[in-house]
C-alpha cells in the first residue's frame, strides 16, 4: 500500500495504544485479585484530567525540571518511529538506527533522573540513584540483543541488516531457523529489560506509596498537571516500545495484508500487557539487593545467546 | 573363577553386617582376608585369569598388587580383634562391614581391565572406606569424612572424565569407541596426541587426588590422623596403590602411543613436588599420626618419581617401593595407633617418653621411623637406593640430587618429632587410659617388621621374578 | 534428525548452569539440579540413536534389547537425578533448621561472571580440540566442559556443604553429556555403575551433612576447619 498512509497508520497507532496498554494492565491485576478494576479507558481519563490541571513548581527546580517530561516523551515518541511495528517499514529508518534507538532511550531517562535531582529532594535523588543503576545494568542487555539481532539477520542474508527495519523485518522467520536458541535467549532477556525499563514488579512496585521502596515512582513525585500527564503518556509509549519489541521478536508471522499484519501486531502487544500483568499478579518485588543479581543474569542469557551466534 | 576374588569379601561383608554379636563379628575380618589370600594364592598359580571377555584381567602388574595387598590386609586384619576389644563404645558393625568391602572393591580395581569398570571400583573404595574414617564420631572426625569423601570424589570425577576422553580418543583414529584396556594399548599408536594429552592430565590429576600426590593430598594428612589406626593403615597402605596402579594404566597406554617422554616429564615433575611439599609440611608437625600421613605424600611422590625416571630398573624399584612403603606404613601407623591409645592424645607436645610407657609399641614406632626413612637393614632402604641409582644411571642427575636432599629433609623434620616422642621420661597424663601392649596389638606389628626386614635382606625369587614380569609389562611398547 | 534433537537440550542445560549459579535461593538450586540432571537422562536413548558412527565401521542395527536396556537406564537415570536425590538432600537438611539461602565466598554476580566467562572460554576451547566433522553436534564438548566448570565454580565458591554436594552433581551432569559421544566404550552397565556410584555417594555425603548440621547447627565450610596445617 501507500508508504505514506502506512506511515500515517504508524503514527496513529503509537499515539493512541499506549495507555490503553497501562488499562489492560491494571484490568489483568484486577481480575487476578477477584476485583472489577478500573475501566479500560482510564489512562485516558487520567491524562485528559491531568491536562486540563494548573502547575506548580517548586522555587529549588530549574528549567531542567520543566524540560524533563518534555524530553522523555520526545525521545519516546522518536525511539517508537524507529521501530517497525505492523507493517514492513518504519517510518524514521537508516543503516545503524539501532544505535540511535539505544540512545534515544537513554537521553529519556537521563533527562527524567536529572528533573528529579533537579528538584534537590532526597527522595528523588535516592530514585535516581537506583534508576542510574539499574539502567547501567539494563542496558547493555538491550544492546547486547541487537547485537545479537544484528548478526542473526547477517547470517540470514538480509539486505539491511544493521537497521531495526531488517533485523525486525520480513525475515525473522528465516531468523529464527538459522539460530532459534539466541533468538529464544535474546527473547527472554529483552522480556526482562521490559519489565526493568518500566518499573514493573519484579523490579519495582508501581502501586507502591512508601516513597523508600519506590524507582520510578519517586522520580516524577514533584511533577503535577500537564507534565505529569507528559510523564504518564510516556511511561505508556516506553511501555509500547518495549511490547512492541518483545512481540515482533516473538510473532515472525508476516502477510501480505497491512490489516492483517497490524491486527496481529496489537493483539500480540495487547497479549504482552496481559502477560505483564500476570507476572506482576503472580510475583512479589524482589529484594534490592537481589535485583542486578536477576539483571546480570539476563545479561548473561544474551551475552551467551551472543556467544552461540558466533561460535556457529 | 577372578569374579570370586571380588565375591568372598563381600559376602563375608554381608556375613559381618548379619551377625548380631559385638565379640565376634570383629574374627570375620581376618577370615575374611586369610580366604581371600588362599584365593589370590590360587589364581597366582593358574596361567591366565580372566572373565566376562577381559573386562576383568589379571596381568603380571596386577598380580604383584594383588599379592601385596591381600598379604597386607590379612595383617592389618589381625589387628582389627585386639583394637576392637579396647573399644567398647560403639558398635562395630559398620567398621567391619566396609573393612571387608573395600578389600574386595580393591580387588576389582586391580583385576579390572575396562577403565569404566575400574573408575566405579575406585569410586566404591571412596564410598567404602568413608564410613570407616568416621568410626569415631567426634567433630574432627567428621570434617576428615568431609574432606576426604568430596576431594577424593571430585578428584575421581576427573578421572572420569580423563578416561571418556581416552575412549573419545579412539573414537576418533577411526574405530569403535572403547575403554577396555587390551584394546587401548592395542590401539594406542593411532590415538589423536591432543585428545591423549588431555586424558592423561585428566587422569593424573584425578587418580592422583586419590594417590596423595600434591597438590591434591589435602585430604589426606587428616584422613589419615583421625581414623583408627589400622583404618590409616589400609589407607596407606592399600587405597593409595590402588590409585597408583589406575595412573599406570593410563601411563601404560601414553607410552604405547609413544607419548611416553610426555607423561614421564609430568610424573617426575609432581613426584618431586609431592616430596617437597611432604618434606615441607613434615616439619614441626604436632601429631603423630600426621607426621606419618605427610610421609606417605612423600612415598607416593617416591612412587611417581620412580615412573616418571622410567627404565626397567626404575620401575622394577618403584614397584618394589610399592610392597616395603605399603608393609612399613602398617607398622608405622599400628604402633602410632597404639601410643595414641595408651598416651590418650595425639599431640606431641604432651607426648613423651614412649619408649618406657609402651616398650613394644614404642621400639616398633622409633624402627619404623628408621625404616621408612630409608635405613638398613629394612626393606625400604633396598627400593629407595634402586630408584637413586636408576636415576643416576638415566643421567637424570638433577632429579636424583633433589631426591637425596629431599629424602634428608624427611629425616630431620621426621626426626626431630618421633626422637622427642620416644625418649625421656613419660609424664602422667589424665588422657591415659592404662593401655598396655598386648598380643593382638602387638603381633600384627611385629609380622610386618619380620616382612620388611626380610625383604630388606633377602628378595625371595619368586617376588624378583614377578616384579620383573610386572616391570617388563608395564615398559614393554 | 537427533542432532537438531539434541543442540536445545544442552543449550537448556547450559541456560541451567546460569540459573544455578545466579539464583540465591537452595530450594530452587536443587530444582534446577534435577531439572538438568533430568533432562540429560532423558537425552540420553535419543543421542545414541543418532550419532552417526565413523565411516568404515558397520552399523549394528539397534535390537530391542538395546533399546530396552537404553530405555530403562534412562527412567534410572531420570528418576535418581530427578527424584531421588533431591529428596535425599532436601532430608538432609530438613532435621536442621538450615537457611535456605545460599552463602558464596566471593558473591553471587562474580561468580555467575565466571561462570559466563568459563562457557565463553569452553565454546572457544572446544574448537581447538578436534571433533569427528559431522559426527555430532558442536555443542556436546563445550556444554560438557561448561557444565563441568560449573560443578567447580560451585564447589570453590560456596560455604554451605549442601552446595559443594550440588556443585558435585552439576560436575558429574557435565560428563555425562560427555558420554552420550561414547556409545559401545560406555555400555549401560558401565552407566548405571556410574549412576549407582553417584547415588551412593550422595547418600553418604547427605548422611554426613546430616551429622554435621547436628554437631554445628550453623555449618558452612569455615566451621569444618578445625583440621589445619
Amino acid at each position: 500500500m501507500n508508504t505514506i498512509l502506512l506511515n500515517m497508520i504508524h503514527v496513529a497507532v503509537v499515539l493512541t495504544v499506549p495507555p490503553l496498554l497501562l488499562g489492560v494492565i491494571n484490568k489483568t491485576k484486577a481480575w487476578f485479585a477477584g476485583r472489577r478494576g478500573p475501566p479500560v479507558l482510564q489512562p485516558y481519563y487520567d491524562l485528559r484530567k491531568l491536562i486540563v490541571k494548573g502547575s506548580v513548581f517548586s522555587e529549588t527546580t530549574t528549567w531542567v525540571f520543566r524540560f524533563g517530561p518534555v524530553v522523555g516523551l520526545a525521545t519516546a515518541l522518536v525511539a517508537a518511529a524507529i521501530i517497525p511495528l505492523g507493517q514492513r517499514d518504519a517510518p524514521l529508518s537508516f543503516v545503524g538506527d539501532m544505535i540511535l534507538f539505544a540512545y534515544v532511550l537513554s537521553l529519556g531517562r537521563f533527562f527524567t533522573m536529572a528533573a528529579a535531582l533537579d528538584t534537590g529532594s532526597a527522595f528523588e535523588g535516592m530514585g535516581s540513584a537506583r534508576e542510574a543503576t539499574y539502567g547501567c545494568l539494563a542496558e547493555p542487555v538491550l544492546l547486547f540483543g541487537l547485537l545479537v539481532l544484528a548478526k542473526v539477520s547477517m547470517m540470514a542474508g538480509v539486505s539491511e541488516s544493521l537497521s531495526m527495519n531488517g533485523m525486525l523485518g520480513e525475515s525473522l522467520t528465516k531468523e529464527w531457523s538459522v539460530a532459534g536458541a539466541s533468538m529464544l535467549l535474546v527473547l527472554i532477556s529483552w522480556f526482562i529489560v521490559l519489565l526493568v525499563e518500566n518499573s514493573r514488579i519484579p523490579f519495582d512496585d508501581p502501586n507502591t506509596h512508601l516513597e523508600l521502596t519506590m524507582i520510578h515512582e519517586v522520580m516524577v513525585l514533584d511533577h503535577c498537571g500537564p507534565a505529569l500527564a507528559m510523564i504518564l503518556y510516556g511511561a505508556a509509549v516506553r511501555l509500547f516500545i518495549f511490547a512492541a519489541l518483545v512481540v515482533r521478536l516473538a510473532i515472525p508471522l508476516q502477510s501480505g495484508f497491512a490489516l492483517w499484519n497490524w491486527g496481529l501486531f496489537l493483539v500480540g502487544v495487547l497479549a504482552v500487557a496481559v502477560g505483564v500483568g500476570i507476572v506482576e499478579s503472580i510475583m512479589a518485588r524482589l529484594r534490592l539487593t537481589v535485583i542486578p543479581n536477576l539483571l546480570v543474569g539476563a545479561g548473561v542469557l544474551v551475552a551467551f545467546g551472543l556467544v552461540l551466534v558466533l561460535s556457529h | 573363577m577372578a569374579i570370586w576374588l571380588v565375591l568372598c569379601p563381600v559376602l563375608f561383608a554381608g556375613v559381618a553386617f548379619a551377625v548380631p554379636s559385638e565379640r565376634w563379628r570383629p574374627w570375620l575380618v581376618p577370615l575374611g582376608a586369610a580366604m581371600h589370600l588362599a584365593l589370590v594364592v590360587l589364581c597366582l598359580q593358574q596361567p591366565e585369569v580372566t572373565a566376562f571377555q577381559h573386562w576383568l584381567r589379571l596381568d603380571p602388574l596386577g598380580k604383584v598388587f594383588l599379592l601385596f595387598i591381600s598379604v597386607f590386609f590379612l595383617i592389618c586384619a589381625s589387628y582389627t580383634p585386639g583394637y576392637l576389644a579396647h573399644d567398647h563404645k560403639r558398635s562395630n558393625r559398620v567398621l567391619c562391614t566396609c573393612l571387608l568391602l573395600s578389600l574386595g572393591t580393591m580387588t576389582l580395581v586391580i583385576i579390572s581391565h575396562h577403565l569404566g569398570l575400574m573408575w566405579i571400583a575406585v569410586e566404591a573404595t571412596t564410598l567404602s572406606t568413608a564410613p570407616c574414617i568416621y568410626f569415631n564420631h567426634n567433630p574432627r572426625s567428621l570434617e576428615a569424612t568431609w574432606k576426604y569423601l568430596l576431594i577424593c570424589s571430585v578428584g575421581i570425577a576427573l578421572a572420569l572424565m580423563g578416561s571418556f576422553f581416552l575412549a573419545y580418543a579412539s573414537l576418533f583414529s577411526g574405530e569403535h569407541s572403547t575403554l577396555l584396556f587390551d584394546d587401548l594399548v592395542r590401539l594406542a599408536p593411532k590415538l589423536d596426541v591432543r585428545w591423549l594429552h588431555v586424558a592423561f592430565v585428566l587422569t593424573l590429576v584425578g587418580y592422583g587426588t586419590k594417590m596423595g600426590l600434591a597438590p591434591m593430598h589435602t585430604w589426606l594428612p587428616d584422613a589419615h590422623s583421625e581414623s583408627p589406626a589400622l583404618v590409616s593403615a589400609l589407607l596407606s597402605g592399600a587405597l593409595l596403590n590402588c590409585a597408583f596402579l589406575g595412573i599406570l594404566r593410563i601411563f601404560q597406554i601414553c607410552d604405547a602411543a609413544g607419548e611416553g617422554p610426555y607423561a614421564r616429564r609430568m610424573l617426575l615433575f609432581i613426584g618431586l613436588f609431592s616430596m617437597a611439599i611432604a618434606a615441607v609440611s613434615m616439619a614441626r608437625q604436632r601429631d603423630i599420626k600426621r607426621i606419618v600421613a605427610y610421609s606417605s605424600v612423600e612415598h607416593m611422590g617416591m612412587l611417581a618419581f620412580g615412573i616418571g625416571i622410567g627404565g626397567a630398573a626404575a620401575v622394577f624399584a618403584a614397584l618394589l617401593h610399592v610392597i616395603h612403603n605399603g608393609m612399613t606404613k602398617g607398622w608405622l601407623f599400628l604402633s602410632a595407633g597404639n601410643i595414641y591409645h595408651a598416651f590418650g592424645t595425639k599431640d606431641t607436645d604432651k607426648l613423651q617418653g614412649a619408649l618406657r610407657r609402651v616398650p613394644f609399641s614404642g621400639w616398633m614406632f622409633l624402627l619404623g621411623f628408621l625404616a621408612i626413612t630409608g635405613s638398613p637393614p629394612f626393606g625400604p632402604f633396598v627400593s629407595e637406593f634402586q630408584l637413586i641409582v636408576a636415576s643416576f644411571t638415566a643421567q637424570h642427575y638433577w632429579a636424583g640430587g633433589l631426591f637425596l636432599a629431599l629424602l634428608l629433609l624427611v629425616f630431620i623434620g621426621m626426626g626431630y618429632t618421633i626422637f622427642g616422642i620416644s625418649l625421656g621420661r613419660p609424664a602422667q597424663l589424665e588422657s591415659d587410659r592404662g593401655f598396655q601392649d598386648s598380643f593382638g596389638t602387638g603381633f600384627p606389628i611385629l609380622l610386618y617388621m619380620s616382612l620388611i626386614l626380610l625383604l630388606g635382606l633377602y628378595n625371595p625369587p619368586f617376588l624378583t621374578t614377578m616384579l620383573h614380569d610386572a616391570a617388563a609389562f608395564l615398559e614393554a611398547h | 534428525m537427533s542432532i537438531q534433537a539434541v543442540d536445545p537440550v544442552l543449550v537448556l542445560a547450559l541456560v541451567l548452569n546460569f540459573f544455578i549459579l545466579a539464583n540465591s535461593q537452595l530450594r530452587m538450586v536443587v530444582f534446577a539440579v534435577a531439572i538438568q540432571g533430568a533432562i540429560l537422562g532423558l537425552m540420553y536413548p535419543i543421542a545414541h540413536q543418532g550419532f552417526n558412527p565413523p565411516a568404515g565401521v558397520a552399523v549394528e542395527a539397534i535390537g530391542a534389547l538395546t533399546l530396552v536396556r537404553l530405555v530403562l537406564l534412562a527412567m534410572a537415570i531420570v528418576l535418581i537425578k530427578g527424584y531421588v536425590i533431591p529428596r535425599l538432600l532436601f532430608r538432609a537438611m530438613r532435621e536442621a533448621n538450615i537457611i535456605w539461602h545460599v552463602e558464596s565466598v566471593i558473591g553471587l554476580t562474580p561468580t555467575l561472571l565466571l561462570g559466563a566467562v568459563g562457557t565463553a572460554l569452553a565454546l572457544a576451547f572446544a574448537q581447538s580440540l578436534p571433533i569427528k566433522p559431522g559426527h555430532t553436534s558442536t555443542l556436546v564438548i563445550p556444554a560438557s566442559l561448561a557444565t563441568a566448570l560449573t560443578g567447580f565454580l560451585m564447589l570453590i565458591t560456596r560455604r554451605k556443604a549442601i552446595s559443594q554436594v550440588l556443585g558435585y552433581v552439576v560436575l558429574e551432569n557435565g560428563i555425562f553429556i560427555f558420554g552420550l559421544l561414547l556409545i559401545e566404550a560406555v555400555p549401560v552397565l558401565v552407566e548405571f555403575g556410574v549412576l549407582l556410584d553417584l547415588f551412593v555417594g550422595v547418600f553418604v555425603m547427605g548422611i554426613i551433612i546430616n551429622h554435621v548440621n547436628r554437631s554445628f547447627p550453623a555449618a558452612t565450610s569455615e566451621h569444618l576447619s578445625m583440621l589445619r596445617e
